[in-house]
């Protein structure tokens, strides 16, 4: 054993720990590997320590993901770019393990190393490690393979990008269909460092192929290079490649090939160009938005307004708009709420007139839907209307909604609605606040539901905020107040929240003369509850007051507070004590 | 046996004259009882199941442990791919021999239910193999588990930077040795340790510190472990009957009794309801989810079988919820007056997809029947295993033997059918048309010696069959034939899936037949 110095005993664990029994040590030990590649130095680190990582890779998955993420920003550590080659031999071992995070994490490392190295080396070392995880034996390594083509492809000299084509082509075609997916999902990637004229002869029949796989998984796949292959080739050769392509999936009998079209179709709008895409796309969304597989709808009602920003007005209102009409009414909840969360951004694409027209009744049946999410997806984005059709016509038919969505019977629900008010309110304006909504935030704060009650007081603090103190005064304070002879202590903890909350946004007077003698007067109440959360409130009260009010109010009600029978009262009442004190000795 | 439109049926060979019957004998038998043994219960195998190149060979037991088997006739063991471009040779035939063993699924007990939860392995299935892995799934009742099998190196460690002698002299590194109290952190990491002090403005020489070096890895030998990488839980209200691998590489199904899920074999913690057959009120059921399986090639389409005798094919393709299926076969006339019993011996207890995709076999208590995809009005064949056993239904439902499971496997070249019966009996049909090929095995060393080659009529002549049968075995049956032992059944049985070879189970014995 060689004798080790001092000072170097951590990092000599450190690296002894490569090989504990224990993984924590080990991971430990792998996270550190920069640590360790210093101490080594560069050229013991790319003579000893890569190959010791090379040969040692049947370690834990944890490990070997650790390893992978590493050894990608490991180039410092051996001597700079000129030996990033070196790093290549672990990673690709790593890339034929079988557990699919290791091998991304792993492809994902080797691409960050490749696209730093120079073109000679990627020549020398990353071609021929492409290649060989190509014709791997286990399906592990050609799935690799298939997301290091784009960084290996544009160095290569034409002789060898030929034939990594080639192979590429054949990774397509591999018996295993996950092979066949990695390739399909990488191909765009691939296309994109490819010359445009290889690009509509070979890289369009390996995407054919993958078009008529008999595997769906592969086919779902193709459909997701369909925009980015697009968006490659010149609008003429898109439209005569890709568009047929993309109706021909649109009606395809799976209906998660039609799902994944669903999803990507507005993409493909741009480029083919307008006019394909009134012959071609409009028809074949409109198929999708009828589609009889209610997933397909979901995704495509969810598209809606994308798809009609990229249309223009008048298109979506003579073939979109129908059949958002009927979806507003389908039979899935599901759908009906997809479609919720985005048809108000129609709004303006639409313009004003169309709005009444035709989308308002469309929001008035989603705003009565009986599902709540399909309402609550409405009234977040109520905004957007607004800015359309103004806030009568808003008002008119948004009330009766919200209020029964006020009073569900799902607590979520009311919750939810709650969150919404103060935006509302700040929407709307005082007056139809006043009118309408004030009532409301009144009733819930004797909610059954602590959840409720709790965003009550919070909302009416955030209602404060934004219509100021006086109307609080007005609006709130006294209706607030009175409930403090509810019944029930729970409800009676409410207001003291909500006074809690509320005092500091209404300011000194209004605390002193409405709030403060409330409190006072409920140190008096039976219940110890309601005690120990009066000297609590006290305590947040007196960094806000005058010290007068403090002296003459505050402290002699937490003394008497202070020497009642029950342990948790007198416990709170002598913390506010403490607090108060300290507040009065720094000012 | 009964033939309904072979001739369009598009058997596998329909042009060719029947091959000749099989002459089967016996290989090996692996856990073979002595004399007065008493089989112990976790000990009974409950599932068998060939991979696909058929180089191996799991069982899962009662006790939760599944046991692989490796064919051992195979010398060079080269890589995959050689193995496939390899021709085997003709003359031998498939040996296996003992890999290893281990524990599956242990008993737990489902607090929420007050439900004990068996360890009893109910299906074992096969996954893709990787990197000279065996991956496998295997089920009970509740839970589905991904296992990987694979040779891991013994490492030996030496040259490391600190000996022990010198780490216990020092007392700050006394912590690296492993059984030591450490202070792990919640993210993993671990305090308190000593190059946690390495302070940040500690130098590094440029050429590195000489003095430290990486431990020297050894390793002479391998040994095999089993990992369990994945566990598919909580997704079954009722027991699960089957698992089956879609042919994607990355999904697979459970069913239970009223449900099946779809699963990526990547995600253990969602599944999706594909088929739900469940009623609003449980008072309305009359059917139950009794098997189901993927089609061997297309990753869309499934079978499940029920409790009432039919058949559905679903295609994933045609909607998210697939309670709709696209193809329903049963059986439409009655053959035999109803009785009580025609309905629970019309449940299905297993299906399977023969390797060409387009014939399913299923078995109910008294047959097996080869059904073709494309042809939904009846069975292209039915074969009946134990006629005898008509009469004796009652007794058969008063001890519950009539709910017994019986498996069913189909040959590889699709040209046979085998199931199994009682007394430790199977039978394996030639399914060809014209074919005559009815054969009694039973599992144990000698497994012609109740075997009955069927002369000439072979449909009609079951009951010379039976009186053979019972005449061999005069001995042991009273007066009234009640005598049966019914407690020998034979469930499990799987057929290579390249050769004349099959597995079966007898008890706690795993019996392998070739021909």
């Amino acid at each position: 054993m060689a004798m080790i110095d001092e000072p170097l005993y951590p990092i000599a664990i450190l690296i002894d720990e490569l090989k504990n029994e224990d993984i924590q040590l080990r991971l430990n030990s792998i996270r550190r590997l920069s640590t360790i590649a210093r101490a080594l130095g560069e050229e013991r680190t790319r003579k000893e320590l890569i190959p010791f990582l090379s040969e040692n890779n049947d370690d834990d998955d944890e490990v070997l993901l650790a390893m992978a993420e590493e050894l990608g920003v490991f180039i410092p550590y051996v001597g700079g770019v000129e030996y990033a080659h070196v790093l290549l031999p672990p990673l690709e071992t790593l890339c034929t393990v079988e557990e699919t995070c290791v091998r991304d994490k792993a492809v994902e490392s080797l691409c960050r190393i490749g696209v730093q190295m120079k073109e000679n080396y990627l020549v020398d070392w990353f071609v021929p490690l492409v290649k060989r995880l190509a014709a791997g034996e286990w399906f592990t390594a050609r799935v690799s393979s298939c997301g290091l083509f784009h960084i290996a492809y544009p160095s290569a000299p034409d002789q060898l990008k030929a034939e990594l084509r080639s192979i590429y082509s054949q990774l397509c075609q591999d018996d295993m269909p996950m092979v066949r997916r990695a390739a399909a999902s990488n191909l765009g990637k691939f296309a994109a460092t490819v010359e445009q004229s290889y690009l509509k002869a070979e890289i369009m029949s390996i995407f054919d192929d993958l078009t008529q796989d008999d595997q769906d998984s592969v086919r779902l796949l193709a459909v997701e290079s369909c925009a980015a292959l697009g968006k490659l080739l010149e609008p003429l050769d898109c439209v005569a490649h890709i568009l047929p392509v993309i109706v021909n999936f649109s009606q395809d009998k799976s209906w998660r090939v039609r799902y994944m079209v669903a999803n990507q179709l507005y993409e493909l709008c741009e480029a083919v160009g307008p006019e394909p895409t009134r012959v071609d796309l409009v028809p074949a969304y409109v198929r999708l938005l009828r589609d009889n597989e209610a997933e397909v709808r979901i995704a495509a009602a969810g598209k809606v307004t994308k798809f009609c920003r990229i249309l223009g007005p008048q298109l979506p209102i003579q073939h979109i708009l129908p059949c958002v009409k009927e979806l507003s009414s389908d039979s899935s909840q599901h759908v009906r709420s997809a479609l919720a969360s985005v048809i108000m951004g129609m709004a303006p694409v639409l313009g004003k007139d169309a709005t009444i027209d035709q989308l308002l009744p469309i929001f008035l049946s989603l705003l009565k839907d009986e599902f709540p999410d399909v309402r609550l997806n409405i009234i977040s984005k109520l905004d957007q209307v607004n800015q359309v059709i103004g806030i009568d016509l808003l008002s008119q038919s948004l009330l009766p909604a919200i209020v029964e969505l006020a009073e569900d019977r799902h607590w979520r629900v009311r919750l939810a609605i709650i969150e919404y008010i103060p935006l509302l309110a700040s929407q709307l304006g005082v007056g139809f606040f006043d009118d309408k909504l004030g009532t409301l935030c009144m009733q819930w704060l004797e909610d059954k539901v602590f959840s409720i009650r709790d965003a009550a007081a919070n909302n009416l603090k955030r209602l404060a905020e934004e219509f100021g103190p006086e109307w609080a005064m007005q609006h709130i304070i006294p209706q607030v107040l009175d409930k403090i002879s509810n019944p029930h202590y729970l409800y009676r903890m409410t207001i003291l929240q909500a006074i809690s909350l509320l005092a500091p946004v209404l300011g000194v007077d209004i605390t002193c003369q409405k709030l403060l003698p409330v409190v006072i007067a409920s140190s008096k109440d039976r219940v110890p509850n309601i005690k120990f959360n009066v000297a609590k409130v006290l305590q947040s009260l007196v960094p806000i007051l005058d010290q007068s009010v403090v002296e003459n109010t505050i402290r002699p009600c937490l003394i008497e507070l202070s020497e009642d029978p029950d342990v948790d009262v007198r416990y709170f009442a002598n913390q506010a004590l403490q607090a108060s004190d300290q507040v009065m000795m720094s000012s | 046996m009964n033939w309904n439109g072979a001739e369009d049926a598009g058997l596998p060979a329909a042009s060719l004259p029947p091959p000749p019957p099989l002459e089967w004998k016996f290989s090996q038998v692996f856990g073979e009882r002595t004399a007065g043994e008493e089989v112990q219960e976790v000990d009974i195998i409950s599932a068998i199941e060939f991979d696909k190149s058929g180089d191996h060979l799991a069982t899962g037991d009662r006790g939760g442990r599944v046991v692989l088997f490796e064919r051992a006739d195979v010398r060079d063991r080269g890589s995959r791919r050689d193995l496939e471009r390899q021709d085997y040779s003709i003359s031998r035939h498939p040996e296996f021999r003992y890999k290893t063993e281990f524990q599956s699924h242990e008993p737990e007990f489902d607090y929420l239910k007050s439900l004990e939860i068996e360890e009893k392995i109910n299906k074992i299935r096969w996954c893709q193999t990787a990197n000279g892995a065996l991956f496998l799934l295997s089920t009970n009742d509740k839970t589905i588990k991904l296992w990987k099998v694979h040779e891991k190196k013994v490492k030996r460690i030496s040259k490391m930077n600190m000996d022990d002698s010198q780490a216990i002299g020092n007392g700050s590194i006394a912590s690296s040795s492993a059984n030591s109290p450490r202070a792990y952190l919640p993210n993993g990491g671990c305090s308190e340790r000593p190059y946690n002090h390495l302070s940040s403005d500690f130098l590094f020489p440029p050429g590195g510190f000489p003095s430290l070096h990486l431990p020297v890895v050894m390793c002479q030998e391998t040994s095999l472990v089993a990992r369990c990488r994945r566990i598919y839980a909580h997704a079954h209200d009722y027991h699960i009957n089957s698992i089956s691998n879609n042919s994607d590489g990355e999904t697979f199904i459970s069913a239970d009794d009223l449900r099946i899920n779809l699963w990526n074999l990547e995600i253990s913690n969602q599944s999706f309801n594909i088929v739900d057959v469940k009623p609003a009120n449980m008072e309305d059921l009359t059917e139950v989810i009794t098997s189901a399986e993927f089609h061997p090639t297309h990753c869309n389409m499934l079978a499940y079988s029920s409790s009432k005798g039919s058949i559905r094919l679903i295609d994933l393709r045609q909607s998210a919820l697939c309670d709709n299926h696209f193809k329903l076969f049963e059986e439409h006339e009655a053959p035999v007056p109803k009785s009580f019993f025609t309905e629970i011996i019309a449940s299905i207890s297993d299906i399977k997809f023969a390797k060409d995709g387009r014939h399913i076999l299923s078995r109910d208590y008294m047959t097996l029947k080869l059904w073709d995809i494309n042809m939904d009005s009846g069975p292209v064949a039915t074969f009946q295993i134990h006629e005898y056993l008509r009469p004796k239904l009652c007794d058969l439902y008063e001890n519950d033997s009539i709910f017994d499971k019986f498996e069913c496997c189909l040959s590889g070249d699709g040209l046979r059918v085998a199931t199994g019966s009682y007394n430790n009996l199977f039978r394996v049909f030639g399914c060809v048309p014209e074919s005559t090929e009815a054969t009694t095995l039973e599992a144990s060393k000698n497994p012609m010696r109740r075997h009955v080659q069927n002369p000439a009529r072979p449909a009609r002549s079951l009951g010379s069959l039976t009186r053979v049968v019972r005449r061999g075995e005069a001995t042991g049956v009273d007066a009234n034939g009640n005598s049966y032992d019914f407690t020998t059944k034979l469930l499990h049985l799987a057929w290579h899936p390249t050769e004349n070879s099959i597995a079966c189970a007898a008890a706690n014995s795993l019996y392998m037949y070739y021909a």
